[in-house]
């Protein structure tokens, strides 16, 4: 592959991965005990202990929080929390710090109880900039304020609700082929079944929103030397960025677009070397059926304004099944674990984004594995739009 | 809001709590005026009231009143109600263009039940205050014909 601008490119590799044995309701577990279970299925599957970790990344729970209930004095702690994209931004943090040698084992890790709500915060603080000027205004929870933008981009642009529930039937698609995906089982879904579904918040129906979970999981790192002596096969790091814009989403600065977004991923394609179209596997985090559209305008798979039109495009196979451009048989397969809107979201998923990326290079995805797969692309957004995290990850 | 004020023990919604910085503008609120920061030197005005300009950082800023005119700039219809809004549903959260350029989060305060078809992007609005409690005011919008 080509050199890109990076030094850390593949300096260092994930060697480690794994979900919580279930996702979905677990009332039998707390925040704290869903961490746990994450991080000892993934050292268990690199082949280490958690004696060995001396880094800990984490976000819903703080890292003192784990290395208390792990019992471990790790060397290195990040605790950046900046919503869902956090766990993508601290495989850059890990990098570094592994590259710096500032520790040698990096375990991140992600654990929420965000359907049983055992052991959770409320937001709410009044005097926040968000509790002064978007609460008191019935502005609150994920629905609600991730909606925000989308109707300035089909004044902008001419996007309709039509084309946007492409998104939802496409990753229906992929959680069929996933048996770890929570809607596995509960069958296709159409653009007319999204339209269809109870009004939550217009333009969003109930089938534009993703999953409420409970479930976690976690990542191992080390330095590519010891990559290799590692029982799996390692997945490098070639490319990475991160920003952060905005806190609330009416502060965006433009409703069409994410600054830190398009950052992020500008960062990542230059570390690695890479373009869009050299990268034919996306895991853009999908909280909302407009969510990933954003992200294929900021990331350059389609120009501004033209994301409506592109995930819209079907065609039927011999069959006379409807192939989705990003769903199976597609011709650029995305979100392909059944993503947050049909496979599982416990609030901060960049996580599970970031494994089904390791699945797939590793060639674990089963019905759902990307034939020849080298190089995958996750991307995901911290808050509203707020904040961005990018990976270019290859398996060579 | 005028017509039809809630009795102030029925209002269940959350309540802003103002910090230093932002005290001039709930002030503002609760005596009917709409109060903007400007600066003093770049000459523009900015929301949500900072201690410094966003755009060029100074803290040479001074508080003066909008003209309460602006245009939805994006908007939702909200159906599932935030804890207190259970008896508002549906109901319009719309970002405000405001004429002086700043945007800021608000409710459009509307006749009728708020439809994709009776709400547009870009549609002029004025600003109408909601004494919600005897403390609190809300700023809020109503469409201009």
């Amino acid at each position: 592959m080509t050199a890109g601008t990076g030094t850390l490119q593949r300096k260092v590799a994930i060697v480690g991965a794994a979900e919580t044995d279930a996702l979905g309701k677990l009332p039998h577990m707390s925040r704290l005990a869903l961490n746990a279970q994450a991080a000892r299925k993934a050292l268990e599957d690199a082949g280490l202990s958690f004696r060995d970790v001396d880094g800990i990344f984490s976000s819903v729970a703080d890292p003192n929080e784990l290395s208390e209930y792990f019992g471990i004095v790790p060397r290195y702690v990040d605790g950046t929390s900046v919503g869902g994209c956090s766990y993508i931004i601290h495989v850059r943090h890990a990098v570094a710090a592994i590259a710096a040698g500032y520790c040698s084992v990096a375990l991140i890790v992600h654990g929420e109880s965000g359907r049983s709500w055992i052991d959770m915060d409320r937001p709410g603080n009044p005097a926040s900039p968000t509790g002064q000027f978007e609460a008191p205004f019935g502005a609150s929870g994920a629905p609600t304020l991730f909606s925000i933008p989308v109707l300035r981009h089909f004044h902008q642009y001419g996007t309709t609700k039509q084309q946007m529930s492409h998104v939802p039937a496409a990753t229906r698609e992929w959680a069929l082929l996933n048996p770890k995906a929570i809607m596995h089982k509960a069958g296709p879904i159409t653009p007319e079944d999204v339209m269809a579904s109870r009004m939550v918040c217009y333009p969003f129906n109930l089938l534009d929103c993703c999953l409420v979970a409970d479930g976690g999981g976690a990542l191992v790192l080390v330095g590519a030397d010891r990559a290799r002596d590692c029982r799996r096969k390692p997945v490098y790091v070639l490319g990475t960025g991160e920003a952060a814009a905005h806190r609330q989403v009416g502060m965006m600065r433009d409703f069409t677009m994410s600054d830190s977004s398009t950052l992020s991923g500008r960062l990542a394609f230059a570390e690695a070397g890479l373009g869009p179209a050299d990268i034919r596997h996306l895991m853009f985090y999908d909280a909302f059926s407009f969510t990933p559209m954003m992200f294929l305008e900021d990331l350059g798979y389609c120009g501004r304004g033209e994301s409506g039109p592109f995930v819209a495009e079907t065609r039927k196979d011999a069959t006379g099944r409807t192939i989705y451009k990003t769903g199976p048989g597609g011709a650029l397969p995305m979100n392909t674990n059944g993503g947050g809107l049909s496979y599982c979201h416990t609030g901060r998923y960049g996580m599970f984004a970031l494994l089904e990326a390791v699945y797939q290079l590793r060639g674990e995805a089963g019905a759902r594995q990307i034939p020849g797969l080298d190089v995958s692309l996750v991307h995901g957004p911290g808050r509203h739009f707020a904040a961005a995290g990018t990976l270019i990850l290859a398996n060579r | 809001m005028t017509g039809n004020p809630a009795p102030a023990a029925a209002y269940k919604g959350p309540l802003p709590r103002a910090t230093p910085e932002t005290q001039p503008f709930w002030d503002g609120a609760k005596a009917h005026k709409l109060m903007l920061p400007w600066c003093e030197d770049c000459g523009q005005a900015h929301f949500y009231p900072r201690a410094l300009c966003p755009h060029c950082h100074s803290v040479r800023l001074a508080w003066r009143q909008a003209s309460g005119r602006g245009k939805v700039h994006t908007f939702v219809i909200n159906h599932k109600a935030a804890r207190g809004f259970e008896d508002k549903v549906p109901y319009v959260i719309a970002v405000i263009e405001l004429e002086e350029g700043p945007r800021m989060m608000s409710n459009l305060v509307m006749d009728e039940t708020p439809t994709p078809e009776n709400v547009h992007v870009e549609m002029p609005v004025a600003v109408v205050f909601d004494d919600v409690t005897p403390e609190v005011t809300l700023p809020k919008f109503r469409p201009v014909r």
